[in-house]
């Protein structure tokens, strides 16, 4: 019988591979009796589309501006990248 | 200024670029070096540009592949013992266990999220996101961001950064078990 650790592992590396039948089996068996678990299994559902669908929308953290010191560097080392090569 | 002008990308994507690169590196130094770097790299690779995509994925495409280098160079180093990092990763190791108890129990129910989309706005979501892969060990963190926001195959994870499918499936259940905690501060917050 799994363990609610073993469980939330399996949960785990079935988003990272194809379980085998007896691994299925356990953890439907698991999850049929088990509330956490499935409430576990939900969450981590959640996380990935979540995540998925934001990436996939071009969804990011707000914009943090770069600074003006840093844009300044990198105006002149475009600028020596450009010109400064004698081309 | 011409919109194929370096100084334009630089004007019109900057922020953009060095707020992806912070998502990933977390020093500020380092993600405005990669962002000069793939301006650098854009200025060189020039002709390249199809013009098929927009200018800021073209831009975004050579930020990751930087993104990529600086990952694979920062894996082939494991952290020094008695280090911060070392011990920092130790910490999320033992986190994960005490998740349960000596039965393989859950010490604490879990909780039904219920309908979770619906109380977090999009901007939360990601503020939240940010906030809690900052939490995690670089090295998690690392490992997370390609395999659930880059989607990279596990075969490809492994290969990129040197490690065997097991580990990375014991760092992926530990990055996932911290990120679900913390999201959880959030929600009840």
């Amino acid at each position: 019988m799994l363990t609610c650790k073993d469980t939330s592992r399996l949960i785990s590396e079935g988003l990272d591979r194809n379980l085998s039948l007896g691994e299925k089996i356990g953890l439907r068996l698991h999850l049929w009796m088990c509330d956490s678990c499935r409430n576990f299994k939900q969450q981590m559902d959640y996380l990935r589309q979540a995540l998925r669908r934001g990436w996939a929308h071009g969804d990011l953290p707000a914009e943090k501006p770069l600074s003006l010191e840093a844009q300044e560097r990198i105006r002149q080392a475009l600028k020596k990248e450009k010109y400064g090569h004698g081309d | 200024m011409s919109n194929s002008e370096p100084e334009y990308w630089l004007e019109e994507h900057g922020s953009a670029l060095y707020s992806f690169a912070l998502l990933h590196v977390r020093d500020t130094h380092r993600a405005e070096d990669l962002v000069q770097d793939t301006l650098l790299a854009a200025l060189k690779g020039r002709e390249g540009f199809q013009g098929s995509s927009s200018i800021r994925t073209w831009l975004t495409g050579i930020l990751k592949h930087k993104i990529m280098d600086e990952f694979r160079r920062q894996s082939r180093e494991s952290p020094a013992p008695d280090s911060p990092e070392e011990a920092w990763e130790a910490a999320e190791a033992q986190r994960v266990v005490e998740n349960f108890a000596n039965n393989g129990r859950w010490r604490n129910p879990l909780a039904d999220w219920g309908d979770t989309e619906h109380d977090f706005s999009r901007d939360q979501f990601w503020l939240t996101i940010e906030q809690c892969l900052a939490a995690l060990s670089p090295r998690l963190a690392r490992l997370f961001v390609l395999r659930e926001l880059w989607q990279m195959e596990t075969d490809e994870v492994c290969k990129e950064l040197a490690i065997s499918q097991t580990n990375l499936w014991t760092r992926l259940h530990r990055a996932r078990m911290a990120m679900r905690q913390c999201l959880e501060k959030y929600l009840n917050a």
